[in-house]
């Protein structure tokens, strides 16, 4: 189960939106022990591609710091799949450094983005309901 | 004379370093910190330096705000002041 809010919510979808043609990728934080997804963080894409995504290091550092001081701990990522479906990819699920975390894709393919979660333990995929919380 | 610093890990690598989010280790260079960790939390080797000797490829490493990698990697030095933060890389297709 993740839970967004409308903001974090939509804040994914438009940075999505923003960075076309390339991917976009950020990182989401909650409050530790929770699915409840607090904010999100819009990092650059340091592989600035269509078709990969690579989190800049130092937008990571700063996250994760400012995750902290507000109490709240990194989560997950998210990135964009321009021109596929929202799964992960072979190559998402290689690289994917934390089987704690949500895996996050939004997919532009079609007119009406979609934004589907993941966990992903040892090369495993499982979908996991997302959830909006209107407030 | 060993110098004593802060290191933080990212939440994969706390499990193996009886789950603490920071940690201390000594040592004048980033390599030696790393050898003094593994040293502490047997299960972080292989995790922070490959077999041949170099930094891992799937982790970043800061001192302070310089990722290591364009200082002197595994070379650079480090100060009683300084944290060192290692953060998973992130990325994907």
């Amino acid at each position: 189960m993740l839970r967004l809010t409308d903001a974090t919510y939509s804040d994914m979808v438009a940075h999505a939106l923003d960075d076309l043609p390339n991917e976009a990728c950020g990182l989401i934080a909650a409050v530790p022990g929770t699915d409840k997804i607090e904010r999100v963080y819009r990092c650059r894409n340091a592989a600035a591609s269509s078709r990969l995504y690579e989190v800049e290091p130092l937008d990571h550092l700063k996250a994760d710091r400012d995750a902290e001081g507000r109490g709240l701990e990194i989560a997950g990522v998210y990135h964009s799949h321009t021109h596929t479906d929202a799964y992960p990819s072979p190559t998402d699920v290689k690289q994917a450094p934390d089987p704690g975390w949500h895996y996050i894709l939004v997919s532009l393919k079609d007119a009406e983005p979609v934004v589907r979660s993941y966990r992903i333990v040892d090369g495993v995929i499982a979908e996991e309901p997302v959830e909006l919380d209107r407030r | 004379m060993a110098i004593e610093v802060e290191v933080r890990l990212p939440t994969v690598l706390r499990q193996n370093a009886g789950g603490q989010a920071s940690v201390k280790a000594n040592g004048e260079t980033v390599g030696e910190i790393f050898e003094d960790l593994t040293r502490q939390f047997p299960l972080l080797k292989g995790q922070l330096v490959h077999e041949d000797g170099s930094m891992h490829k799937f982790i970043n490493v800061y001192k302070n705000d310089d990722d290591v990698r364009y200082l002197d990697k595994l070379a650079t030095t480090v100060g009683a002041d300084d944290v060192i933060s290692i953060l998973p890389a992130v990325a994907g297709g």
